[in-house]
């Protein structure tokens, strides 16, 4: 395989090393803490600039509230917590203070996915990619992995101009893009070429679509792996593209499938150029307490449901 | 612009209200009781207190005026056309199709002197406290007002508000209750109590002022009192009558949410001319 990991790397590491970053450049950039801080990887940003952390408790209704305000004043405010709390706890604000007034916002989702493990159920975020893509004028980023994660967030900062969900994980993951890559919002990457199927993923799991797909070539199977790390807007011409090529596309999301990732690339798939679909993701249940790779196994999300997929969508 | 003395706010106070009037009436429905009610609290702010130029809506020095019950829009509207942010003739377009008065604040609308869109309640206060901070960061001087209902009060997330804004010593936010002790249902007592209200924000670290909210000159002794008092943010709790000026309406519950017909328009025009 063409991809190499450069070690593992959780993705909320490749956030906070993007704010740090990002800090340097933009004295107007602040950030929130919602009494989980390092937590959620922004202790790089609020050691290196605690003139610029502002601490607000266990109450992300209201820090959701004051990043709105200080996004009217001028500043680009981020705020991050978990997932589950960033994108449903303060559901309403975001759409009201946020989103109806079309500010620029940025919002971390952390400990996206059930690879939070051994926390279980309640703080693992699989429900937030639909919620936040929902919303009007909101943009939603899923970077694949660490090194993306921190591009991703200096995006979130320096190129989108209204609210901008960035989601993330907490466990160590394979770090295997480019570091100087260039993060263009919007558009999808393609990572490997293939003409018998396209394997669409997003966060996490684009690693395992990977492996999956060298797996498969070594079967005789062609498969094709896009990486979207811009759910919001999608980027219609590459899915509209591999539908058109490969005739059958299997999306893969740590997340429900329900109304997420692989709904959006439905949307644009059956809108455009219909082919047999496959998902793989949370089928409409929750989570549990376990180690992330048992959890990933149980629900289906690996390599190897990714392959299983693939062959039953081949043999319709 | 210019600052008014309370002889003269009185008569603002009145056409304001007659503009709310005519306009809840032409659009057919919206909130007339709240509207009425905190009529002295808006003329009072922007026809005295407030440092802004309705002619350059824009002016990064200007005060803010955060209105967290987005459903008093009419009031605002009223307010702002009557200061000169826009002709009083748009006042008739107010939840039509395509106007830029929307039922509750839409800035995406294009009306100048909206500063939040807003009207999911208890969210306001927060966002005063990004301003604030923002402003005490920025060594700004200007103000932020935040303007609440005292059915919001309800809304949790106000109280996570007020914690940070006294965390932060925001002696340049001024919040503003419209107590007028109703709410949809019925009397905020029965709906659910409030009381002792002042001592729920002095225990959050609050400067508390309470004032007749239809005395021009109580109002405006306490904005400045409110502006003047450091280190801690301040609360006006402003003693209303839902409905005021309309004798017909005044403290009924259920001129919360409703718009008056014609006739009705019409009779309680007279009724605000006759006091
Ligand atoms: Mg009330």
């Amino acid at each position: 395989m063409k991809y190499i990991n450069k070690g593992d790397k959780p993705t909320k590491t490749g956030f906070g090393e993007g704010l740090a970053k990002a800090g340097e450049k933009h004295s107007n950039l602040i950030c929130l803490g919602t009494d989980i801080t390092s937590s959620v990887g922004m202790n790089y940003f609020s050691e290196k600039f605690p003139e610029r952390f502002f601490s607000l408790g266990i109450a992300e209704q209201n820090a959701i509230g004051v990043a709105a305000g200080f996004a009217l004043a001028g500043k680009i405010p981020v705020f991050s917590t978990y997932g589950v709390f960033a994108a449903m706890r303060v559901t309403d604000q975001v759409r009201v203070s946020v989103c109806y007034n079309n500010l620029h916002v940025v919002i971390g989702g952390a400990h996206a996915g059930i690879s939070v493990g051994p926390d279980g159920a309640t703080h693992q975020a699989l429900e937030d990619i639909a919620v936040m893509r929902v919303l009007p004028n909101m943009t939603v980023l899923s970077p694949c992995d660490a090194t993306q994660t921190k591009v991703a967030t200096i995006a979130a900062i320096e190129k989108v101009k209204g609210p901008v969900y960035v989601r993330f994980g907490r466990e160590a993951v394979p770090d295997f893009t480019d570091p100087n890559q260039e993060f263009e919002i919007g558009k999808g990457q393609l990572l490997k070429d293939g003409n018998d199927i396209s394997i669409i993923s997003t966060g996490h799991l684009t690693w395992e679509a990977l492996h999956a797909a060298y797996q498969l070539e070594k079967e005789g199977i062609s498969a094709r792996v896009i990486n979207i790390h811009t759910i919001k807007p999608i980027d219609e011409h590459i899915i509209v593209k591999a539908a058109r090529e490969t005739h059958a596309v299997i999306t893969a999301e740590e997340h429900q499938v329900n109304g997420g990732f692989g709904s959006a690339v439905a949307e644009v798939v059956v809108r455009n150029f219909p082919v047999p679909m496959d998902f793989i993701g949370m089928n409409d249940s929750f989570g549990e307490s376990g180690e992330p790779e048992e959890l990933m196994q149980k629900y289906g999300m690996t390599a190897a449901s990714v392959i299983e997929k693939v062959k039953k969508i081949l043999s319709l | 612009m210019q600052k008014y003395n309370s002889e003269k706010l009185k008569a603002i106070s009145d056409n304001i209200r007659i503009d709310i009037i005519k306009s809840l009436s032409e659009a057919g429905s919206g909130h007339t009781g709240g509207s009425l009610g905190i009529t002295d609290i808006f003329t009072v702010l922007y026809f005295n207190v407030l440092n802004h130029d309705p002619g350059n809506p824009e002016w990064e020095d200007r005060d803010r005026v955060i209105l967290s019950i987005g459903h008093v829009a009419p009031v605002l509207y009223s307010t702002l056309a009557h200061a000169g942010y826009f002709p009083k003739e748009e006042l008739k377009t107010l939840r039509k199709l395509g106007s830029r008065l929307q039922g509750h604040p839409g800035k995406e609308h294009g009306l100048s002197g909206i500063e939040l869109s807003a009207g999911s309640l208890g969210q306001g206060l927060s966002v005063s406290v990004g301003l604030a901070i923002s402003a005490k960061m920025d060594n700004k001087n200007h103000r932020v007002y935040s303007i609440h209902g005292d059915g919001e009060l309800q809304e949790g997330a106000i109280w996570e508000a007020a914690m940070s804004a006294a965390h932060y010593r925001l002696d340049n936010l001024t919040a503003v209750i419209d107590r007028n002790c109703v709410q949809i249902d019925g009397k905020t007592s029965d709906v659910m109590e409030l009381e002792p209200l002042a001592d729920k924000w002095k225990s959050f670290g609050w400067n508390v002022i309470e004032c007749n909210g239809h005395d021009h000159a109580e109002l405006i002794k306490a904005f400045k009192d409110a502006k003047t008092f450091k280190d801690k943010p301040s609360v006006i709790i402003a003693k209303t009558i839902m409905g005021k000026g309309v004798k017909e309406i005044e403290d009924n519950y259920r001129w919360h949410g409703k718009a008056p017909n014609k006739e009705e328009a019409e009779r309680f025009i007279k009724q605000i001319l006759k006091k």
